[in-house]
């Protein structure tokens, strides 16, 4: 059987307590809100965007433990990087997640810590939230500069 | 008579062991189930009564010479009887089948509400309903261009009655409140609500899905003009439940769908309609969940409402007491009048993650919003941890429920 502390690992609490980049960001260029209606999370992504690199990004929002810290995480990992890169890390991330338990699954450095969270089915959709509410939000983007 | 049934005296133990699935366990650890305003368990009763219908008299209804089909219409018919009697109907003909309570509010917004609104005029609601005795009044005020009243509720989440009077308007042309909140445990008045409706000429309808499986629930009692309740929170199997309707009032209706059984003839000109209730049942029904409801309501009634109230209302106060008792845990909805429903926040932990960590000591309770979004608005939260009694419970589940937030305040010290 999965142990809790596989799910609310010391990282993911201490994400929780203090989420980073957890305010709004004026001038963002991209936002986008996330919800999960089953259990009531919802957060607000702010991203700032210049010349292809997620220069900004920062989050709102009120949820459990596991959505907070993933978007707290998420916030800190694509912070920096390109679109294609964030893209990319959009797809690891799922990947990860959405592996059966009895699988390996790539090392994703602190974000690992939320691999444990597929052993609780149901926990899933709120490790991912950030994630989709990211991706949506770059998607307004990708219309605009569709090539 | 079902055997198996608790004695007089109410023995929780022996009522636990007429639900079998009350014996498993889940992580390891017996079932707690304190998510009963979701669905309740269903006893052995129940279930044989269901295997025995596939088994011995499966068949349509209403339809056929021979005698399996004549021998399924009457247990058909019987179990709508048995509903008849447990809410103290005047007549058969009142008792409609539907799949759940949701259909039924949905038949009466659109068959009986949708003709008499019109720009300007007004569905009265009270701010503690569920989803399903919102929108289905949404559609037929965007259909109609009629809008949607809501009675505030106070802090204690007990709605306020001069406010509900207040919003009784020559434009109200129908009233519908809940007889139990499912999200705070409030019991309404709903004689006096009713009789408040009427004293203004609006008739009303009263939600009582999650009233009917915890007291006497007796339409020719609250007078009132449409009730509905859903069997899967009777101890009885998903997909039936029951629309009361005053007969004149039925009769008035028109079909809500159309096809086999409502009907009493078609040519490709013109159908006729079949008698009540029959005219709002279209298709072939769920005849197995209406014979597993027969059994249930025999069940609830062989217990008692006396025996299964006392047994709840102690639970109740050892409950509230227990998480009172916890530092951090805030109760929501303090009505003084209030049935078998614990809803709760503790500090700044997500009921979601209280959930969570609960279940992983085999106990069962709700965590999020309870399809009633606009009672956690109200009190400013975005969800709330609820623990929902029944007959089953003990003492004993509310305890590990105690122990389990222990472990939560643990985690997240």
């Amino acid at each position: 059987m999965s142990e809790l502390s596989d799910l609310y690992q010391e990282v993911i609490l201490d994400h929780n307590r203090r989420p980073r980049n957890f305010r709004a960001l004026p001038g963002a260029s991209h936002t986008a809100d996330g919800h999960n209606p089953l259990c009531g999370d919802r957060l607000r992504l702010y991203l700032k965007v210049e010349h292809g690199i997620v220069c900004d990004v920062a989050f709102e929002g009120a949820g459990c433990a596991i959505s907070k810290a993933s978007a707290s995480m998420m916030t800190d990992a694509v912070k920096g990087r390109t679109v294609t890169e964030v893209e990319a890390l959009f797809e690891r991330f799922h990947r990860m997640v959405t592996t059966p338990p009895d699988l390996p699954v790539e090392d994703m450095g602190k974000l690992s810590s939320l691999a444990g969270v597929r052993e609780f089915p149901v926990r899933v959709k709120c490790a991912s939230l950030a994630w989709h509410t990211l991706r949506a939000a770059m998607a307004q983007r990708a219309v605009v500069s569709t090539e | 008579m079902n055997p198996g049934i608790a004695a007089a005296a109410f023995d929780v133990q022996r009522v636990r062991a007429d639900f079998p699935i009350l014996s498993r366990t889940i992580n390891g650890k017996p079932l707690a189930y304190l998510d009963n305003a979701a669905t309740t368990q269903k006893p052995r009763v129940v279930l044989d009564a269901i295997t025995s219908y596939y088994t011995d008299i499966n068949a349509n209804v209403h339809r056929g010479v021979h005698e399996l089909s004549g021998r399924a219409t009457d247990a058909y018919e019987g179990a709508r009887e048995r509903i008849r009697a447990y809410f103290n109907a005047a007549s058969v003909r009142e008792i409609v089948y539907t799949r759940n309570a949701t259909e039924g509010i949905n038949l009466v917004a659109f068959t009986f509400a949708r003709a008499r609104l019109g720009p300007g005029d007004e569905v009265l609601i009270s701010a503690m309903e569920h989803h399903s005795n919102i929108v289905p009044w949404q559609l037929v005020c965007e259909a109609t261009g009629a809008r949607l009243s809501v009675a505030p509720i106070d802090d204690q989440g007990e709605l306020i009655l001069e406010e509900f009077d207040r919003r009784l308007t020559p434009r109200t042309r129908i009233a519908a409140v809940t007889h139990m909140s499912n999200a705070l445990g409030t019991v309404t008045p709903v004689a006096q609500l009713v009789r408040m409706a009427h004293a203004r000429g609006v008739p009303i309808l009263i939600d009582a899905s999650q009233a009917a499986y915890h007291m006497r629930v007796d339409v020719q009692a609250l007078d009132c003009d449409f009730l509905v309740a859903t069997g899967h929170k009777l101890y009885g199997p998903t997909g039936i439940g029951v629309l009361y309707g005053r007969e004149a009032l039925l009769e008035a209706m028109p079909p809500f769908m159309g096809g086999g059984d409502m009907i009493s003839s078609v040519t490709f000109e013109r159908s006729t309609w079949n008698v009540l209730p029959y005219k709002f049942e279209a298709g072939t029904p769920d005849i197995a969940g209406a014979i597993g409801l027969h059994a249930a309501l025999d069940y609830i009634e062989s217990v008692g409402f006396e025996a299964i109230a006392a047994h709840e209302r102690d639970l109740m106060e050892h409950g509230t007491a227990m998480l009172q008792a916890i530092d951090g845990v805030r109760l929501i909805g303090t009505a003084r009048n209030k049935a078998s429903i614990l809803s709760f926040v503790m500090d700044d932990v997500h009921p979601h993650d209280i959930g969570t960590i609960v279940d992983r000591e085999g106990i069962a309770i709700r965590t999020g919003h309870h399809c009633a979004q606009p009672v956690m608005e109200r009190f400013n939260i975005p969800a709330t941890a609820r623990a929902s009694l029944a007959m089953y419970n003990t003492r004993e589940e509310l305890d590990a429920l105690g122990r389990a937030l222990g472990k939560v305040r643990e985690v997240f010290a």
